[in-house]
């Protein structure tokens, strides 16, 4: 049996000749320093890449690409199909933790100095395989072809449209038509289905031979420097004198790191279940709050906070300087120390990023700068803020609630947060300047003076100086003190 | 004697057919191109734009805002509900109209209607706007795109068919709003 199946062996292997260069790639020596549980985020990455294209394989077989019928086609998947809402939740659940994986992968990369000379071009071909990354995970939220997709579309049409001169052809080049309709999601699947993954496949083969013909980057030491010069002939030593083949003295990490991270995806999909599709896609629904997935919730709140003049800048130049920066990283510093021990700005800029991009998901999932579009009709005045008032703040009370302030104010913490609470508005600002602020409007506030009868702004002013903490007085304008007490001063003079 | 810039019959010919093959893949761009830009080219001087009827004048009571919905005059057959659009009727008197797109001159979320407060107000990102379209607060730089309207037999008639985004026609067609009148 042995000899049959050697012989088969040896029949293909003269016609392929393919053997011998694996057994050269598998059995390449490694420095042992590098069979560590930090390099296994670029083989999990690979794995993932691979589980997508199975997973989305599969899906492909009952997805239709068509806007009248994706989403029917998604629900008959999450419902009708043994198991295809699990097929759904692995590739949703994938794209996810590729990203994460990637970008984990990235910040390893970027603190062991991995960019260095000679793998400059393994560099730039990651980062390029980390755009078309979030090309894909953009594009898959389109083909979920839900009112979160249709919406999402509209805001890549919108920020597409602020390019001078060429925005609005660009945005009908991107939508295939003048609106978001059936030739978007084709192209979006071309995208998503033919495009992009074709040419990852191609550049993770390229970054992949690259890692194998350049050699894993060694464990960085402080202290030991890389110099072009010398570097070569430095890690051909290393890897001679403490070096051991890939396979098996290195695989079996990452092999182990890859089983557990489908293993994860697997398991998110079985408990949390596929993603969506959340409401059709009928433009005419609009009662809808749009949110993109994890990955571009950042974004999200980075559009919310820029100051309006600012805005349209930073999202033409933004990306082209994030990504020129990071092109041109390894031709800034090729060379040089590559632990992170020695590295303190590359330590901090690391922590900066992440702990921005952290703060601004986390931003973006309360999303305080949204109305609360639905608390004036939800959420009654709490009865404490109604007790022994006069009737004139009962009357303001109603225009409070009528007028729908809570849209952005809260009360006991129910309503919006997009403007200050008002629980202890009194105690900030005197009647003068609540009248000012409700009829001018200002800061962010909308001017209400159109919008409300004179009675209902003294209603609603007298109820609003009655938000205040019990021990504490509202604000008094100090000035109006003087100038009553100047005219009593007067009256009284004349008197006698 | 080898003359060393001859050129050889064999060299001559590699670089005659790489010419050909740069001849023919340049003739096939031609069309490839037209196909990639067809989006663009065929809505060029506004020929996605033309006139759809909202609903007869009567519908929409004086003084208040309305949705109404249309189909967008340019339609692919897999278009589905997505052709299905809307957008917001003020009738401020008599004959005199606005209609605004639903999409928010910041990012294009849908913005809605709140009579009692007198704004329309976007769940992204916390756009505001006036009765009369113009900004109130928020994000956005500009007030809510118009549809430029027309009264046709008693019916309300709007020139529509493109996303209205910040860059599109329809926004440069009726320009920055003036600020808060009415």
């Amino acid at each position: 049996m042995r000899i049959m199946i050697a012989k088969v062996g040896e029949w293909f292997d003269r016609r392929l000749q393919l053997a011998a260069p694996i057994r050269e790639a598998v059995e390449h020596r490694v420095p042992r320093n590098t069979a560590s549980w930090w390099y296994v985020f670029g083989s999990a990455a690979l794995t993932i890449f691979i589980l997508q294209i199975v997973t989305g394989i599969l899906l492909a077989l009952i997805y239709v690409p068509s806007a009248g019928q994706a989403w029917s086609s998604l629900q008959y998947l999450n419902h009708d199909v043994a198991l295809g809402w699990f097929i759904r939740g692995m590739h949703g659940w994938g794209s996810n933790f590729m990203v994460a994986i990637v970008l984990i992968h990235m910040m390893q990369v970027f603190l062991f100095g991995a960019y260095k000379f000679p793998r400059e071009l393994t560099w730039i071909i990651g980062v390029f395989l980390l755009l078309m990354t979030l090309g894909m995970a953009f594009s898959g939220q389109v083909l979920r072809f839900d009112q979160d997709a249709y919406w999402g579309l509209g805001i890549g049409a919108s920020i597409t449209s602020r390019f001078p001169v060429i925005g609005p052809w660009a945005v009908k080049l991107l939508l295939g038509g003048p609106i978001i309709a059936g030739a978007t999601l084709s192209r979006f699947f071309t995208l998503h289905v033919f495009v992009i993954p074709g040419l990852l496949i191609g550049f993770v083969g390229l970054h992949v031979l690259m890692v194998l013909k350049l050699g894993i980057n060694e464990w960085p030491m402080p202290g030991r420097v890389v110099r072009r010069a010398t570097y070569v002939r430095e890690y051909e030593a290393l890897t001679a004198k403490d070096g051991e083949p890939f396979f098996p003295y290195a695989i079996w990490k990452d092999l182990f790191f890859s089983a557990v991270v489908i293993s994860a995806v697997a398991a998110c999909a079985l408990y949390f279940g596929p993603f969506g599709p959340t409401g059709r896609p009928d433009p005419t629904i609009i009662q809808t709050a749009p949110r993109p997935d994890y990955f571009f919730l950042w974004l999200y709140a980075v559009l919310s906070l820029l100051p309006p003049s600012l805005e349209t800048p930073a999202l033409i130049i933004g990306p082209v300087v994030v990504i020129l920066g990071l092109l041109l990283l390894p031709f800034l510093s090729g060379e040089g120390e590559k632990s992170w021990k020695r590295r303190p700005i590359a330590v901090l800029t690391v922590l900066l990023i992440a702990i921005t991009l952290g703060t601004f998901t986390h931003l973006a999932v309360s999303a305080p700068w949204s109305p609360h579009m639905n608390s004036w009709s939800g959420d009654p005045i709490p009865e404490k803020f109604l007790r022994h008032t006069t009737a004139l703040e009962r009357q303001g009370a109603l225009v409070f609630q009528v007028k729908q302030c809570r849209n952005c104010h809260s009360l006991e913490s129910i309503g919006g947060e997009r403007g200050p609470a008002l629980d202890s508005v009194a105690v900030r600002l005197t009647q003068d300047q609540l009248i000012r602020q409700v009829i001018q409007g200002g800061g962010n506030m909308p001017a209400y003076g159109k919008n409300l009868s004179p009675a209902e702004t003294t209603a609603l002013v007298a109820f609003l100086e009655t938000l205040h903490p019990a021990g504490q007085a509202p604000a008094r304008d100090a000035s109006r003190d003087a100038v009553l007490r100047e005219s009593a001063e007067k009256t009284s003079g004349a008197q006698p | 004697m080898v003359n060393e810039t001859a050129v050889s019959r064999r060299g001559f010919f590699t670089k005659l057919g790489i010419l050909f093959n740069g001849v023919v893949g340049a003739a096939l761009a031609v069309p490839i191109v037209q196909y990639l830009f067809s989006s663009v080219s065929r809505g060029r001087d506004g020929a996605y734009r033309s006139w759809v009827p909202l609903g007869k004048v009567s519908e929409f009571p004086e003084g208040e805002t309305r949705l109404a919905t249309f189909q967008n005059p340019y339609t692919m057959p897999t278009d589905g509900k997505t052709v299905d659009t809307a957008c917001w009727v003020r009738r401020i008197a008599g004959d005199e109209f606005q209609v605004f797109a639903v999409n928010c001159a910041h990012l294009g979320c849908p913005v809605r209607w709140f009579p009692q407060s007198g704004l329309f107000m976007c769940p992204c990102h916390g756009g505001a706007y006036y009765r009369d379209g113009s900004r109130a607060s928020g994000p956005p730089e500009r007030g809510l795109f118009e549809y430029p309207h027309k009264i046709e037999n008693g019916l309300v008639t709007i020139q529509a068919g493109e996303l209205p985004t910040p860059g599109a026609a329809i926004a440069v067609l009726t320009g920055e709003k003036p600020p808060c009148e009415s």
